[in-house]
């Protein structure tokens, strides 16, 4: 299942984008990665592919990460799928509001490979 | 602005850089500075609101400092100022702030922050969002310097008197 599932990644910054195929790549052998600059263009993707595991950011312009999750969370076909946030926004009234918006999972910026590991190897064992 | 909060940004820097770049910043000694010229060829900024005081946070990198930050973070060697290197102060700009403000809020300072901008060129300006006192600190690494500024309203007074510069 790990090989076959298929990622979104969403962040306004192409570094962050191309750190992070990198490291799902490295620790997760995971080539199938759609990338999405805001909140928009990652829901037109959600639309038109089928998406097991998005990593979101918080602060992007056009529509934020949060109010991308609360989108994702109302629509019946993705409410399931795993919605991590990736994110600098580390305070505690940021990460209680993603959880009761149902968030999966929370990275706080800056991280390493082995963050990424640790929250994302449940997913990837169970594809869900 | 309490010279305390200094302390999570520079904290901050330290840690993003080695984090997500694996580079060994050292701090300098915080001065205040008096105009708005920055001292790097490229600069991230970044406006920070909250209920009681708002501010911003700059990171100025010289040319040869942020094309070796990058080159580490990317895995691959940069050597031009391109967009890429633009994104990636931002990025490192975002971070230092998101750092730094969830230390701030430990202390009881809760802030938001915008999204950050990036301007290149020699000698560009840095337009701090308050007229309190700027707070530089400069930066070395092993392949050269930068500076992050802080301008938090607040208190603007008593830092000023404790860095030993006369109130305007």
């Amino acid at each position: 299942m790990a090989s076959e599932m298929c990622v979104l990644i969403v962040d306004d910054f192409s570094i962050m984008r191309g750190i992070i195929r990198r490291m799902l790549l490295k620790e997760f052998g995971t080539n199938n990665i759609f990338e999405a600059e805001d909140g928009i263009t990652a829901w037109q993707i959600l639309s038109s592919e089928k998406i097991d595991l998005v990593l979101c950011d918080w602060n992007m312009p056009n529509m934020t990460g949060l109010d991308l999750l609360e989108k994702v969370r109302a629509h019946k076909d993705f409410s399931k799928v795993p919605f991590i946030m990736i994110t600098a926004e580390g305070k505690k009234e940021n990460v209680i509001e993603a959880t009761k918006k149902g968030v999966s999972g929370y990275i706080i910026k800056p991280f390493t490979a082995k963050d990424l590991r640790k929250k994302l190897s449940p997913i990837f064992q169970t594809g869900e | 602005m309490n010279l305390k909060y200094i302390e999570p940004f520079i904290a901050a820097t330290i840690h993003v850089l080695e984090t997500m770049a694996f580079t060994q910043a050292t701090a300098g000694e915080a001065y205040l500075k008096d105009d708005q010229t920055a001292m790097g060829d490229v600069s991230g900024i970044i406006g920070m609101t909250g209920k009681e005081s708002s501010g911003t946070l700059s990171v100025s990198f010289t040319k040869n400092s942020i094309l070796a930050i990058v080159s580490n973070m990317f895995g691959d060697e940069i050597t031009e100022l391109n967009n890429e290197i633009k994104d990636a102060v931002g990025e490192i700009t975002n971070m230092i702030s998101g750092q730094a403000r969830q230390k701030l809020e430990e202390m009881g300072k809760s802030l938001d922050a915008a999204i950050p901008t990036v301007i290149t060129g020699i000698n560009h300006s840095i337009k701090h969002i308050t007229t309190y006192p700027i707070i530089a600190v400069p930066f070395s690494t092993d392949n050269g310097d930068f500076t992050i500024e802080i301008c938090l309203e607040e208190e603007g007074v008593s830092l000023r008197r404790k860095i030993g510069r006369e109130t305007p």
